[in-house]
């Protein structure tokens, strides 16, 4: 039995990848990072910033997300994201762009709890990157 | 009559305004084809959110608990609509046509004796409404510098149409645009964002069994803000593509007009020229005779 599934990663421009020989999926959902595999339950669950990992026959891919929503169901997944990286050929003067912009959010005052704590996973994940 | 050498200016100037007009068109045609790519490459993105806000909804067993962006406020007075519109002129009735749809909006609102909060989205559309509406207008906005519809300007107005009505400014938001049908037709579009109209049921996917991470309305209160800038991302895309194509046959049409104007003034410039040899002519040979 083949333990393959298709990935559809878009964006609000355009349909950013499309892939159906993926064998694993990591996603940051928001509770924590889930892995899924092939005949996965149907979930809705939605990300917090983070490296989304593919692992697919042809080999392995790494993307980076600012936030997103992801819908697994009859062994599709969907992962709708309003900016996504690929880790391969990323830009350092675009991540520090994000980075510089989520360090001034950080510093407003009239940011609640749930909000602190995404700008605080985004800046790790950033520098985890760098 | 005028003279040839009126006549002879009017030919010139009239050709040249069909040059300028042409020029748009030809720019208008290579615009369109890429506002009408990104279009259809924006969609997926919107659909599969509307899916799943669907889904979701769906799943929500207690309307009362649901969140407000979804339901409602439950009450009906204060009315807020987003028209928008381009940043440039010489589309044709692209402009005028949302505005028309609008204003309808706006006297059926005015007339139930409701309150009418207005923003603009695009140059023209201001223009076109300070006269009647300038006291309901509340934002203005236009985003002229942005080379190309991103989604980055859409969330702007999302989040400000999401930040008043947290501060309860307003109870039912409606967006105008135009959608993209093709080059000729376009088609002036009303749409409620708030509270969400889930008329389009799909009765296969009631039967879903979702497993959620975190709970339903938790997912749903973060995802209903997103939804409110994809849909107005893709109500921009839609008009970008209008927009064009709008322009692209007003100036099409422009330019055939000119071009028979220009055989009119021909025609006539000859027949006159005709007449001013004819009449030398005369003048000559009468001259001639009384010799």
């Amino acid at each position: 039995m083949s333990e393959e599934y298709s990935v559809e990663i878009v964006n609000p421009e355009k349909s950013f990848l499309s892939k159906n020989d993926v064998i694993e999926v990591v996603v940051p959902a928001f509770e924590g990072e889930i892995g899924i595999l092939k005949d996965h339950i149907s979930i809705i669950s939605f990300l917090k910033p983070g490296i989304i990992k593919i692992f697919s026959k042809s080999g392995e891919e790494s993307f980076y997300v600012n936030d997103g929503i992801i819908e697994f169901k009859d062994n599709n997944l969907s992962i709708l994201t309003s900016l996504i990286l690929n880790l391969k050929d990323i830009d350092k003067e675009k991540i520090s762009e994000i980075k510089k912009s989520a360090e001034e959010e950080l510093n407003k005052s009239d940011i609640n709890d749930q909000e602190k704590y995404l700008l605080d996973q985004k800046l790790e994940v950033l520098k985890l990157i760098n | 009559m005028a003279s040839l050498d009126d006549l002879k200016k009017r030919i010139s100037s009239v050709k040249s305004t069909q040059k300028i007009t042409k020029a748009m068109k030809m720019v208008a045609a290579a615009k369109l084809r890429r506002a009408q790519e990104s279009a259809e490459k924006g969609r997926p993105y919107s659909d599969k959110m509307n899916n799943i806000i669907l889904n979701l909804s769906n799943g929500i067993s207690d309307i009362g608990n649901a969140p407000k962006l979804l339901s409602g406020t439950g009450e009906d007075k204060v009315h807020l609509c987003v028209v928008m519109t381009s940043d440039r002129g010489l589309c044709g009735g692209f402009n005028t046509n949302i505005i028309k749809k609008a204003k309808l909006y706006f006297q059926k609102i005015l007339d139930e004796g409701k309150t009418l909060k207005i923003i603009t989205v695009g140059t023209k559309g201001y223009d076109q409404l300070k006269r009647l509406y300038g006291d309901n207008i509340i934002e203005r906005m236009s985003f002229k510098e942005s080379k190309s519809i991103n989604y980055f300007d859409a969330d702007k107005v999302g989040k400000i149409v999401i930040e008043k009505f947290e501060k309860k400014e307003f109870d039912v938001c409606a967006i105008f645009y135009n959608q993209f049908k093709n080059v000729i037709t376009q088609i002036p579009q009303e749409q409620q964002i708030i509270p969400l109209k889930t008329s389009e049921k799909d009765e296969n996917s009631s039967e879903d069994n979702y497993e959620f991470e975190p709970e339903e309305d938790e997912i749903l209160s973060n995802l209903l803000p997103k939804n409110i800038s994809t849909q107005i991302f893709k109500a921009m895309l839609e008009n970008s593509a209008s927009e064009q194509g709008s322009r692209m046959s007003a100036m099409d049409n422009a330019t055939r007009n000119a071009g028979e104007m220009v055989d009119k003034l021909t025609i006539e410039y000859n027949r006159s020229r005709q007449a001013a040899i004819t009449k030398e002519l005369i003048e000559i040979i009468s001259g001639a005779e009384s010799l």
